[in-house]
């Protein structure tokens, strides 16, 4: 009986050391396979940072694109002294689209709104700013962010990214018109109806929906109009000038590719790690 | 049988009670199954079946709207020759253009109250519009 009671013992110490050892032995036979995965990503790391010194503008660094991802480059220096073409901008966007003027800033809805420097570039110092951003409006409008936050907190999926052409795109059907995506939003690219907003649309176009009461709304990158092979509408509006470039951030032969390639642009909030699709010249 | 006389007029009375609304409806005009409106248009040809539309139409809607909005598929339906983009404003509403008269016919029957037009614009929307300005 005691005997019997000491083999026991023994066997059950043995299992559990070899219970507690066990996943320690896996650990250790695939250790090779496992260094080697991160000495890659160290060295990729490494040469990343080598080569985009300016890592923290968000501008390069990322990894290589897939696919279609359309942007907008705003080219500002053919706006200035110009209020009237973003006011035609806005105009033409808001009209397509039905977009009510509510007419306070409380409840109104906005697609693309001018703004002061300050407000649309918060991270860029506006102390002794020149004459130029002093003086004029900027235009302002949903990034389509490649890492949209407004995508990450919607429970209902009712926004989110196009993986054909990366426009950040809204289902109103789907919108319960919680607004976690006005807080996720670093931008204020997002309005909500607060109201019916029929009332306050001018004249429809026929073409387009307008929303209820208790949803969402952003500007969609004009994905109606794209389909139809015409241009955005913000950009046929201030067509005199050419002040905005639409196109295919991923494709190097693109027209956009080529002017961001030329010339220094900016994005807005660039730290947030967003990664804004809408680029600046200013 | 006893008191004869009262139950049987009794029974009557109360079997034409409960069924009142069955023979009401017979009767009445308020049964007759509506007759929505042919499109103004004349067309005669619509995106599916007659029998898929009566049964599906609403299916067909959220299809294209999945389609439109999540899938970028926005490749148009090709309908007696003519192209439409998929959508109930831009399709079916380019020929069914008498909402009140065509959707609204069986919905009311129905009692159904979509919220389509919530949103979406009808004709007689984009006309009271034009009016005002």
């Amino acid at each position: 009986m005691d005997k019997q009671r000491r083999k026991f013992l023994k066997i059950a110490g043995a299992t559990a050391l070899a219970g507690i050892s066990a996943p320690v032995v896996v650990k250790l036979t695939s250790s090779p396979a496992l260094a080697s995965s991160e000495h890659g990503e160290v060295a990729e790391h490494g040469a990343a940072t080598h080569g985009e010194a300016n890592q923290a503008e968000g501008h390069g660094a990322e990894q290589a694109p897939q696919g279609v991802r359309l942007g907008m480059l705003i080219d500002m220096r053919r706006l200035y002294g110009r209020p009237d073409l973003l006011e035609k901008a806005k105009a033409a966007c808001h009209k397509v689209h039905n977009v009510p003027d509510i007419g306070n800033t409380k409840s109104e809805i906005k697609w693309i709104w001018p703004a002061p420097f300050e407000n649309v570039f918060p991270e860029h110092s506006s102390y002794h700013e020149s004459k130029i951003t002093k003086e004029n409006n900027f235009l302002a409008l949903c990034n389509h962010c490649n890492e949209p936050p407004c995508v990450r907190v919607c429970p209902t999926k009712a926004t989110f990214r196009v993986e054909a052409n990366g426009i950040v795109a809204m289902d109103f059907h789907r919108c319960i018109g919680c607004r976690f995506c006005m807080m996720g939003c670093p931008y204020g690219a997002r309005s909500f109806n607060w109201k019916d907003p029929r009332p306050y649309i001018k004249e429809y176009n026929p073409d387009f929906p307008t929303r209820m009461r208790g949803v969402v709304e952003k500007c969609n990158f004009c994905g109606e109009r794209l389909a139809l092979g015409q241009e955005p509408a913000c950009l046929e509006a201030v067509k005199e000038v050419g002040a905005i470039v639409f196109g295919d951030l991923n494709d190097p032969d693109s027209e956009i590719r080529q002017r961001l390639d030329e010339e220094h642009t900016i994005q807005r909030k660039p730290s947030l790690g967003t990664k804004p699709s809408v680029f600046y010249i200013v | 049988m006893y008191n004869k006389g009262l139950i049987i007029p009794g029974l009557i009375i109360f079997v034409l009670l409960v069924t009142f609304p069955l023979w009401f409806n017979a009767f009445s005009k308020a049964s007759a199954v509506p007759k929505p409106d042919l499109p103004p248009g004349g067309e005669k040809e619509c995106v599916a079946p007659l029998a898929v539309i009566r049964a599906s139409h609403m299916a067909l809607l959220n299809e294209w709207r999945d389609d439109v909005l999540r899938n970028n598929d926005r490749v148009a339906v090709t309908v007696a020759g003519k192209q439409y983009r998929k959508g109930l404003q831009t399709a079916c509403m380019q020929c069914h253009s008498n909402k009140e008269k065509f959707c609204d016919s069986c919905h009311a029957y129905a009692s159904v109250k979509p919220y389509c037009w919530d949103c979406h614009l009808t004709a007689t929307d984009v006309a009271k519009k034009k009016e005002t300005h």
